[in-house]
């Protein structure tokens, strides 16, 4: 089958920051989103809103965008926010839509 | 005094409160449903907005004019007061002191029903449109706090323009102002179709608020580790600053015209603090200040106070201002 390379980037956040993320990742490209509510701790482990709840979002967009992504992420929320982000190489069919 | 608080503490309300706080205390695996208490949260606000609108279509202009006036002076008043103890007293940061303000400045529509409850219980009646003034403390003490603190911090925040939309449109505002609205509209005859299930005195909603309380027990009870975190400052604060507003709300309210039942109502939703439109608010708009403290302070220590001797405290000097 044929498939393109692109990255998925996956941001693990405090779910007061999912309106904000969701419409920022819009604007910095990325063309659609996952979403999906779980529950997990780290160091920071007092939330704002219910215990241990955390949104995942997930965008399947080309390197220049998951580049554009976690600088603003990083610069934007690391400091205060309970935020995590990674790229992970996936490779996907219909390309096209992605881009 | 003790025979009120004594049955104060043996009330429903007080007791399915604390087995909450037990049952996490104990580690036990019980918790309620998210979506039921979702559910119950939306009858509760939405029963209390239909007959306060019921009821608003019986009240004057003039009876409600001057309460309405001292809630939002009480509005105004208390994000600033718990603004200054904290940051010139406790020596708080900006942030944090503004992020705890934000919460004292709001107020807690359960603390607001179980005053209500309570002082039906004791015998003493309420004016109808409490309710309306509830609407009306619910978004000021917020906005205030947050300014002050977004100013001082240098604002790295949010426009005020979202933060005022979020706080508006949030669940507690859309029920409670539509309630409001939908209840002066339906009139006496759609009313008394509906009022068995939504009536505030009726055993729908007293046992809809006994299962609700056993969640409030169970999230304040999943703070109390904080308590340790937190300092002896601000478990002083937790206490002492509702009774401060507390006894502002029952002596502006009876200056006001309300009844002893009614001033006790404001009393109560004076001295509270939010826990659910304030904490999202300031979290993103203060992010810099720890969430530790406003959620202790608000959820582990003033809100269990009021439940179960605030109330009855607010009471106690409702009545001697009306001697």
């Amino acid at each position: 089958m044929l498939t393109t390379p692109l990255k998925m980037v996956v941001i693990v956040a405090e779910p007061v920051l999912e309106h904000r993320l969701v419409t920022e990742l819009r604007a910095l490209g990325a063309k659609g989103f996952t979403l999906v509510e779980g529950r997990g701790e780290g160091t920071k482990q007092a939330h704002a809103t219910e215990e241990g709840a955390n949104v995942r979002i997930e965008t399947i967009v080309p390197a220049t965008v998951a580049d554009r992504i976690m600088e603003h992420v990083s610069t934007t929320y690391f400091e205060n926010y309970s935020v995590i982000a990674y790229v992970q190489d996936v490779a996907v069919a219909r390309g096209a839509k992605y881009a | 005094m003790n025979d009120i608080l004594r049955a104060n503490l043996l009330s429903p309300i007080a007791l399915s409160f604390l087995l909450g706080i037990i049952a996490r205390v104990i580690r036990s695996e019980f918790s309620l449903p998210k979506d039921i208490y979702a559910g119950i949260s939306i009858y509760l606000l939405w029963a209390l907005g239909l007959q306060g609108g019921v009821e608003l279509a019986h009240a004057s202009f003039d009876s409600i004019a001057a309460p309405a006036g001292v809630t939002l002076l009480i509005g105004c008043v208390t994000p600033l007061t718990a603004f200054g103890i904290l940051r010139y007293i406790g020596k708080f940061s900006d942030a944090d002191a503004a992020g705890v303000a934000a919460h004292y400045g709001s107020v807690s529509a359960v603390t607001f029903i179980a005053a209500q409850t309570f002082v039906k219980a004791v015998g003493a009646e309420v004016e109808g449109f409490m309710p309306t003034l509830l609407t009306l403390l619910e978004s000021p003490g917020i906005h205030i706090a947050l300014a002050i603190g977004a100013i001082r911090t240098g604002g790295q925040g949010r426009p005020t323009s979202e933060v005022l939309h979020e706080v508006l449109t949030a669940r507690t505002m859309v029920l409670l102002v539509g309630g409001l609205l939908v209840g002066y509209l339906i009139g006496e005859k759609n009313w008394l179709v509906i009022e068995p299930f939504f009536n505030t005195k009726g055993a729908v909603f007293r046992g809809a608020l006994t299962i609700f309380m056993l969640e409030m027990g169970l999230l304040a009870g999943s703070r109390l580790g904080d308590l340790k975190k937190v300092g002896p400052f601000l478990l002083g604060f937790g206490i002492a600053m509702p009774i401060i507003h507390g006894a502002l709300g029952a002596w502006l309210g009876s200056l006001a015209g309300l009844s002893v039942g009614g001033a006790t109502v404001l009393a109560a939703m004076a001295s509270s603090a939010s826990y659910i439109a304030a904490p999202p608010a300031v979290r993103v708009t203060l992010p810099d200040a720890n969430p530790t403290y406003y959620l202790t302070s608000s959820l582990a220590i003033t809100f269990p106070f009021n439940i179960l001797a605030g109330i009855p405290l607010y009471y106690q000097i409702a009545t001697a201002l009306h001697r």
